[in-house]
């Protein structure tokens, strides 16, 4: 049986580091962030990587932000989020 | 206790929204408070050519609403209105509405502050600004930091 896919989204700045909006990726049934970077280096390469890694990059699961180590599940979306500002 | 949010890339119209919250709430709003940010045409002696608004399509809506509920704890309030526009815009232009009504001033006064100077710093959006023909994303300024902590240590009523 196989596990829905994850959605990783990139927003602005990381969006442009990354090259792309949006990938799937397919999921281990769960896990935490850390257990996605391998796979992600894979797909994406190490400077963008890096660049996910950067300090003030916040990380939503199913449009929340959480505290470390965050989790996540099966089908789950986790949006990679650069500084925000509005107004 | 009316809350509206609403992300879009329409304008808006100050006038119209105003008329609409009189009409919901008659006689019990006795004091409306309102804010508009524009797009300005310099930044740091620099011209500005263009502003560009992201935004993560629900997470974005749902931290304006959070916003939102903290200024409805603190105050007594009756009507809350945020539209903040997304999508390329040009110096001049109208950026967001905060729209708040009340019974009394200085509830009204006091949350449409509070609403806007959280939205500079926690609100889920990304400005990409054009300056002298460079775009670069733009961040909250250290400015925007303290105007949202005072809120934590005021005694506002």
């Amino acid at each position: 049986m196989s596990e829905a896919p994850l959605r990783i989204l990139f927003f602005a700045s990381l969006r442009e580091a990354v090259g792309t909006a949006e990938i799937t990726l397919p999921a281990p049934s769960a896990g935490t962030l850390e257990s996605l970077w391998p796979a992600l280096t894979d797909r994406l390469g190490p400077a963008a990587v890096a660049a996910l890694q950067a300090e003030n990059v916040r990380v939503a699961v199913n449009q929340a932000l959480g505290n470390a180590p965050l989790r996540f599940a099966a089908g789950d979306e986790i949006a990679f989020l650069p500084p925000v500002t509005g107004g | 206790m009316s809350v509206q949010v609403r992300v879009q890339e329409d304008d808006f119209d100050l006038g119209g929204e105003l008329a609409a919250l009189r009409d919901r709430h008659g006689g019990a709003v006795g004091a409306v408070a309102s804010f508009v940010g524009l797009v300005r045409d310099v930044r740091d002696s620099a011209d500005v050519s263009g502003l560009y608004l992201e935004h993560y399509p629900g997470m974005t809506e749902d931290s304006i609403s959070a916003i939102i509920a903290q200024a409805e704890a603190r105050w007594p309030l009756l009507d809350v209105l945020v539209i903040h526009r997304v999508g390329q815009l040009c110096p001049g232009e109208q950026i967001v509405l905060v729209l708040v009504g009340a019974g009394h001033r200085p509830a009204a006064f006091a949350a449409c502050e509070f609403v806007m100077d959280y939205l500079k710093t926690d609100a889920v959006f990304w400005k990409r600004e054009v300056v002298d023909g460079a775009e670069h994303w733009i961040e909250s300024t250290a400015d925007d930091g303290r105007r949202r902590r005072h809120w934590d240590s005021d005694d506002t009523g």
